[in-house]
């Protein structure tokens, strides 16, 4: 039995629930109807496939009934135990595994659909051998890359970008001979090209190494956006291999998402994609700008935790700037807390996030949501970068680059021509730091010399906890 | 007074003994039972002036320094333009002389700043001083018996003293102009909500390291007709402009205060070093009758600071508790000739007066709206010399301009980029729609099309749910599970097992994206 002309229009209504699925995710008050679109739309889809399934086979075959139900309930248990378990804090790597599985699965299909063999002839049979070359190319840069970034971003490899020397060279070999093995492939006699697709599968896994090797922890958040794009791309070859356009529609919509967010996260550091995947910072010189000589000079004010909560308590406004050493310290807790004992003050308190804060895009939100701060209060750089000049008080907790003034007057300064939130045209900065080290950019901080700058230096989960206690007393 | 408590108190925790010379601190309203509970000891000037390092506000006298001991540290206020027999006796003593009016203008020596801190007190006491001779409210008043206007206060140089006279004057209600020939201090004045006054010729004023330049003829000659031109209008007007060491410039000759209205107060920073008003006399109010009646008050006192003695002495011995520390208070006090700010300030050491250092100040175009250490100095002699600092500008306009020219051609090349890029992927296009198969066309359609729907719809996504978007991606990219689905067949084939593995790995895409989405999704909530 076959329903083509049903199984159509059904995978284009998952198609259409996956987009309102995304257009839901717009605002905060329509997000959860938007998930729960996807959550249909994927089942629409699961349950379609396994109609056409039943349909392709003259009886239902046990042994596959079997394997595809042990597959979904293992897999599926899986996923629920990861969702449930993962610390808000960790999210970055649980997207960076994520995508590899999307990459693995797509290197799967693709072997698998080359393995089963296809009844194409000629220019049809050159398209679809193409099509399993490309999904599974992209699908194991995919996978060996968000290995390496999930690897990055839980510390397990080192955050500092791998720069072997000559290493365009060596990527444009890799992807010249991943093209060019494509020939003998698809010219092989029968299944033959077995071998060939292995050996490029293996190729394209250390082209996925090796880029994301190269990047340094803080463009993890473009790393990341861009792996996601590329999953969505691994979708959508699958989906040409196998003809299916759920599965094309799905992965466009992913790999644009992907795409948006690189492009959001590069804007915000006013550089290029290609600049992020090829570049990292200081690549002329060969190595990371840390240590420049023209560090700026001056004295460094310190302020201890109950001057500090004088301030806050006497002020009219606050606005507090978390970072990525918010997350680390797991200081959010904390800085609701705060933030509580503010308000009830009659202190008009608010944050303002820049969107790389953190090591995913939006991460920064979650974690404060996760708090219970309200998401009300919770401002992005536009939107507030206008009010520091009429607020008493700035908190940066854990954030150095993206507060850093030398983006937009030091014309030297690596991260020059980047936006940065102008903490300091407010009447008090007040830094959390652990110690004087430079940002994940490497480079210098003049906002710590400022004049209207105070360091609290300790640990922000300490400093907060301190803060705190002064703040209620 | 150079030390109170609590500067005691921080120097005694930084190791030092300290000896205080009794009744020192009574002026400043500070007894000496206050300054042993903070741990000092209190003896007679002998015994202060006997320690290794002697610490002290006015310049001391010949008995004084007799009364040191050779090898010891002596730091205060010196001025050797106008006591030009101090060094020789601090080297005859073997005495290691510091004159703290010298301590670099440098924003790491900021906080080691005497002068700044004590201009800011004279700036903010002069307009108290002011305040309480004119006879007028400094704000506007609006009462049932009629309304008076502002008082309008002009103070000329806008360095510590001056910024801080515009902030008390502006905190007054007054209605406040400055002058200042550095254009870096517009913002400052403007930043305290005063009126910028400027001549109007080509000239710019910064000189190294943050002090005014000596100007031209022709930019005096203006300037002293815009003060003119203001006399008519103000009622107060306060004068900063200090020179170090020599006579203070006349900026407010006699006829300018001639054209002042009756009642006004001139006040005179500068009155020590003979002042910048021409009728000043230290330490006096001269009552200065106007040919057409009335009179204006000349206010020449020179101990504005003492008149705040308690909070002048803390800011002094703030200041000298960070040079200390500078100095090495933890580990043992030292004089280092190679610390850029303590060699300025040394005037002698091991019984030798040194040379002035070598100058090496930076170029105060970066500098100079931050520190805030800056005075007003304005030479008054003519001088056709054209001072670095305008030549210094000239290149980095150029790098300016250079960069922009650059950016504008980076741009460009963009814009060629894409129009090329946009011709190669339409050929490429059409390339595929020659050879490739009809079917594949059709996906091919669908999938462009929704690549275009995907970036409409992703770009009104807030960036606060950028996280939860990903997440909802991931699951949703878990759609790939239906590849594998299709791929399982009957037999235990490689097919089958590749099909399961990749069912196996997206459903934990689907399942875990969904439901991470939604616990994140959760914790969003509205105020």
């Amino acid at each position: 039995m076959s329903f083509g002309g049903e199984i159509t229009i059904a995978y284009l209504i998952a198609g259409v629930l996956f987009i309102r699925s995304l257009s839901g995710l717009s605002k905060q008050s329509t997000a959860q109807g938007g998930n729960v679109s996807g959550m249909l739309g994927m089942a629409l889809a699961i349950v379609v496939t396994a109609i056409v399934w039943v349909g392709h086979h003259t009886e239902i075959p046990p042994v596959g009934v079997s394997l595809l139900l042990g597959a979904i309930v293992i897999g599926g248990g899986i996923g629920a135990v990861l969702a449930k378990r993962v610390e808000m804090t960790g999210m970055p790597e649980l997207v960076a595994i994520l995508h590899s599985f999307v990459g693995l699965a797509a290197v799967f299909v693709g072997l698998g659909s080359y393995v089963e063999g296809s009844d194409h002839t000629g220019a049809e049979l050159v398209v679809h051998l193409v099509e399993i070359w490309v999904g599974v190319a992209v699908g194991a840069v995919t996978f060996t890359g968000s290995v390496v970034a999930w690897g990055k971003l839980r510390g397990s490899i080192s955050g500092k970008p791998l720069l072997l020397p000559g290493r365009h060279v060596l990527n444009a070999m890799v992807a010249l001979s991943i093209i060019g093995l494509a020939v003998p492939f698809a010219t092989a006699e029968g299944d033959t090209g077995l071998t060939w697709v292995l050996v490029m599968t293996g190729l394209a896994g250390l082209l996925g190494v090796h880029l994301v090797m190269a990047i340094g922890g803080a463009d993890m958040p473009v790393v990341v956006s861009l792996l996601n794009s590329y999953s969505g791309w691994a979708a959508a070859a699958a989906g040409f291999v196998l003809v299916n356009d759920a599965l094309i529609v799905t992965g466009a919509l992913v790999g644009s998402s992907g795409a948006i967010l690189s492009i959001v996260m590069c804007r915000a550091m006013n550089r290029s994609i290609l600049n992020v995947v090829f570049g990292g910072f200081g690549t002329e010189g060969g190595t990371p700008a840390a240590s420049t000589a023209a560090a700026p000079q001056g004295e460094v004010r310190e302020l201890k935790a109950d001057e500090v909560a004088d301030k806050l308590k006497s002020a009219k406004s606050v606005i507090i700037v978390p970072g990525y050493g918010m997350a680390v310290a797991r200081a959010q807790q904390a800085v609701h807390d705060l933030t509580r004992a503010l308000k009830e003050r009659g202190v008009k308190v608010r944050f303002a996030i820049h969107p790389v804060a953190g090591r995913l895009p939006g991460h920064m939100n979650v974690l404060l949501a996760e708090a219970g701060v309200p998401y009300d209060l919770v401002l992005e750089m536009e939107e507030i970068n206008e009010d520091f000049a009429t607020t008493d008080v700035v908190l940066v907790i854990g954030a150095n680059d993206i507060v850093n003034p030398g983006a937009l007057d030091d014309a030297s300064s690596p991260i020059y021509g980047m936006p940065v939130l102008e903490v300091w045209k407010s009447a008090l900065v007040v830094v959390l730091k652990r110690g004087m080290a430079a940002g994940y950019a490497g480079v210098e901080n003049p906002l710590f010399f400022h004049e209207r700058t105070r360091m609290l230096f300790g640990d922000a989960k300490k400093s907060m906890d301190a803060l705190v206690a002064a703040a209620k007393s | 007074m150079a030390a109170t408590p609590d500067s005691v108190k921080k120097l005694v925790e930084l190791g030092l003994e300290l000896v205080i010379e009794r009744g020192a601190g009574l002026a400043s309203g500070f007894d000496d039972a206050s300054y042993e509970k903070a741990g000092a000891s209190i003896g007679d000037r002998a015994a202060a002036l006997g320690a290794d390092v002697v610490i002290h506000v006015r310049p001391p006298t010949a008995a004084d320094i007799a009364a040191m001991k050779a090898g010891a540290i002596n730091v205060s206020h010196v001025y050797p333009e106008r006591h030009p027999e101090l060094p020789e006796l601090f080297a005859k003593q073997k005495v290691t002389a510091l004159a703290l009016e010298r301590v670099p203008r440098v924003t790491r020596a900021q906080k080691m700043d005497v002068l700044s801190s004590m201009a800011n007190l004279a700036g903010y006491r002069a307009i108290v001083e002011a305040a309480e001779c004119y006879q007028g409210f400094f704000s506007k008043q609006v009462t049932a018996a009629g309304s008076t206007p502002p008082a309008r206060v002009l103070v000329i140089g806008a360095g510590v003293a001056g910024l801080a006279a515009v902030g008390a004057a502006r905190a007054l209600g007054a209605e406040v102009r400055a002058f200042d020939t550095r254009a870096a201090a517009r913002e400052q004045v403007e930043s305290l909500g005063a009126t910028f006054l400027e001549v109007q010729i080509e000239e710019k004023g910064e000189g190294q390291g943050g002090y005014a330049k000596v100007m031209s003829k022709e930019f005096i000659e203006a300037e002293m007709a815009l003060f003119r031109a203001q006399a008519a209008e103000v009622n107060v007007i306060v004068t900063t402009a200090l020179v170090p060491g020599t006579k203070a410039p006349t900026l407010v000759p006699r006829d300018v205060v001639d054209a002042l209205p009756p009642g006004s107060i001139v006040v005179d920073l500068a009155a020590e070093q003979g002042g910048n008003c021409e009728l000043t006399k230290p330490d006096e109010i001269v009552l200065h009758p106007l040919p057409g009646g009335g009179h204006v008050s000349i206010i020449g006192f020179t101990d504005l600071q003492s008149r705040m003695a308690s909070t002048a002495s803390r800011l002094f011995a703030g200041n000298l508790v960070h040079l200390l520390t500078e100095m090495g208070a933890k580990t043992g006090l030292r004089v280092d000739l190679e610390n850029d700010v303590v060699r300025p300030a040394l005037l002698t050491h091991d019984g030798e007066v040194l040379p002035p250092p070598p100058k090496k100040e930076p170029s105060p175009a970066k500098d100079a709206p931050k520190a805030a250490a800056a005075q007003v100095q304005i030479k008054l002699a003519p001088s056709s010399v054209r001072p670095p600092a305008a030549k210094e500008s000239e290149p980095s306009k150029e790098t300016t301009k250079s960069s922009h020219g650059h950016g504008a051609s980076a741009g460009g090349q963009t814009g060629m980029m894409g129009r090329v890029g946009g011709l190669v992927l339409a050929s490429v296009l059409l390339a595929v729609g020659h050879f490739a198969p009809s079917e594949f066309l059709e996906h091919f359609t669908v999938f462009v099309l929704a690549c275009f729907v995907g970036w409409q719809v992703i770009w009104s996504v807030t960036p606060a749910l950028h996280t939860p978007l990903m997440s909802v991606t991931n699951a949703v990219s878990g759609i790939i599970i239906v590849g594998g689905m299709l791929e399982i067949g009957p037999d235990l084939g490689l097919a089958t097992w590749l099909g399961t593995a990749a069912v196996l790995f997206a459903a934990i895409n689907v399942a875990g994206g969904f439901l991470v989405t939604q616990r994140m999704l959760r914790m969003f909530r509205r105020d």
